[in-house]
């Protein structure tokens, strides 16, 4: 009930704990993808399937126009209520979702228009036809495929970067965050339940992981904090959605004066350079 | 240029001698085997067939002509850059596998020869901390990669790993689109790259190298999978059906090209590398 009543106050948000912030980042009124999709793009046309075994809606994708030019945008979704959290998996993808953002980022690289992805999802849908259907495959050849893809992709983590599964869309030139997101490679209960052997150390866990906004950006993984409004994007999403909107656009306009061949090698140089190891001398 | 040799020469040859003399049980059929023999037989049981776990320095032995690999990049070592803390920290996690199993972190990787074509080689360690990929695991992945690509040489990877090392949090989610960053360099250039799956592999590196080989070979009965299947289990509340996210279960559903038994994946690597290069 405290923690509850601190989330709704306004004031707060400066002094919350990483818990603290992963329950906004996992608030049931925070906006999603297509909440996003509708505030800041017009002539949203969404595309479905993967052409393979059948549509995931779990992930939502298709063109859009953004400030009059066309771009892909390519989201997890999560359901407000119980019966579109069914429908939509809680957010959570199946290899055929992985395999339709892959085939809407190459048709984007085809028509030389930029992606932009929304990434919102506790992880990749751990089940018994995911794992039959390749979830492992699906994601690493995302990955391989936005490695080489030549045309800019931003990233943007609005909600929940659950592992794997949040990265299998956000292979990208800019990774934007909202202050009150969170990208770890496991939840803190799955992190407490392996290292403390108890998910009641989630707290300890989410301290330990480095999983906000401002720990991301200070380890250099993402490359703008996105401010939300006091209380959190829940509070006001159409003020989140003009914070995020100026972000976009700014870094959209950056990377398309980039030459794609140089977009695709500063990309790879971006991710060789993540890691940290010490070089000690040889025996 | 350093010639593969394990750590601690003295200390492994004194086990080994120990280990000689040793019956163990096989995880398999539940014979008493002869530790000797079975070190004869690359590890796997001669009566039923399974394969025992074996550290890199062994499979490098099995599948490089004379079994010599000039090993790359031993001087890194992972950092600690959340100062992670669990039961105990994380460097000394780092101390102790690198007690246990000498420097090259959960990789060791190089150059050799394999029917007398170059080839560049990694096979991981399971035994250092569950092969769990880190930055350094992701480094020498990249440094690997890409020397192969510059040379224009066949890659080979052989995995043994529990997914992402999550004391480095972040930084061992990257790893997974820096390793195929560099995958993707290598593909660029028409260079073949070809994926080992031993027991297990799962998590991170299944969803990143591991998937991504232009041929895809599995020991037998290897665990292979995204998510664990605990993990699964406790997710869809139901028990999961025999020889789920086994090799042969791979391979039945398409995710992976062939099953070889460890004693024939040399032969067949080279009969691969024959038609690919
Ligand atoms: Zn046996």
């Amino acid at each position: 009930m405290e923690e509850n009543a601190n989330l709704e106050r306004p004031e707060a948000a400066a002094g919350l704990s990483r818990y603290e912030r992963v329950k906004l980042a996992r608030h049931q009124e925070r906006p999603f993808t297509i909440d996003y999709v509708s505030d800041l793009f017009s002539e949203f046309i969404e595309l479905h399937g993967d052409r393979n075994f059948r549509d995931d809606p779990a992930i939502v994708g298709g063109w859009a126009n953004f400030r009059g030019r066309s771009v892909m945008v390519i989201g997890q979704q999560k359901g407000r209520d119980m019966k579109e959290n069914v429908h939509r998996n809680f957010g959570s993808p199946h290899p055929e979702g992985y395999r339709k953002a892959e085939r809407l980022m190459r048709m984007a690289e085809k028509f030389g228009k930029p992606v932009v992805t929304f990434v919102d999802t506790q992880g990749a849908y751990p089940g018994i036809g995911a794992e039959e259907r390749g979830q492992a495959e699906a994601i690493a050849r995302n990955l391989f495929v936005m490695a080489g893809l030549r045309t800019p992709i931003i990233s943007c983590v609005i909600g929940e970067g659950g592992s794997g599964g949040a990265l299998g869309i956000a292979v990208a030139d800019r990774v934007l965050m909202l202050e009150n997101a969170i990208y770890s490679v496991i939840s803190p209960e799955g992190c407490a339940a392996i290292l403390w052997r108890s998910r009641d150390e989630a707290e300890r866990a989410a301290e330990a992981l480095k999983l906000t906004a401002t720990d991301l950006l200070d380890l250099g993984v993402i490359d703008e904090l996105v401010s939300e409004p006091a209380g959190g994007a829940h509070v006001d999403p159409g003020g989140a959605a003009e914070h995020l909107g100026e972000a976009l656009a700014r870094h959209l306009d950056e990377l398309r004066a980039i030459d794609v061949e140089e977009l695709v090698l500063s990309r790879r140089e971006k991710y060789y350079g993540m890691g940290r190891w010490e070089e000690v001398p040889t025996e | 240029m350093t010639w593969f040799k394990k750590p601690k020469q003295k200390l492994v040859s004194q086990k080994r001698e120990l280990a000689a003399d040793v019956w163990v049980k096989c995880d398999g059929c539940g014979e008493i085997l002869y530790e000797r023999r079975l070190g004869e037989n690359a590890h796997v049981c001669p009566e039923c067939g399974h394969h025992f776990r074996i550290p890199a320095g062994e499979y490098i032995a099995l599948l490089l002509d004379d079994g010599f690999l000039e090993e790359f990049d031993t001087n890194l070592r992972s950092a600690d850059p959340l100062g992670f803390v669990d039961s105990k920290p994380y460097t000394e996690r780092v101390d102790a596998a690198i007690e246990k199993m000498g420097p090259a972190d959960a990789i060791r990787t190089g150059r050799g020869r394999l029917d007398d074509r170059d080839v560049y080689l990694g096979a991981m360690d399971f035994g250092f901390i569950g092969g769990s990929m880190g930055s350094v695991v992701g480094e020498k992945i990249r440094r690997l990669a890409d020397r192969a690509t510059e040379e224009g040489s066949p890659l080979i990877l052989i995995s043994a790993s529990g997914g992402a090392r999550m004391q480095e949090g972040i930084f061992s989610l990257m790893q997974m689109a820096k390793t195929a960053a560099a995958l993707e360099r290598l593909a660029e250039d028409g260079n073949p790259y070809i994926s080992i799956l031993t027991h297990p592999t799962t998590g991170g590196v299944t969803a990143s190298y591991a998937m991504l080989g232009d041929v895809i070979l599995s020991e037998p009965e290897a665990l292979i999978g995204f998510a664990g299947p605990r993990v699964i289990k406790e997710t869809i509340r139901q028990d999961l059906p025999d020889g789920f996210q086994r090799a042969e279960f791979l391979l039945a559903h398409g995710m992976v090209d062939r099953i070889v038994p460890r004693v024939e994946m040399k032969p067949v690597l080279s009969t691969l590398l024959h038609h690919m290069c």
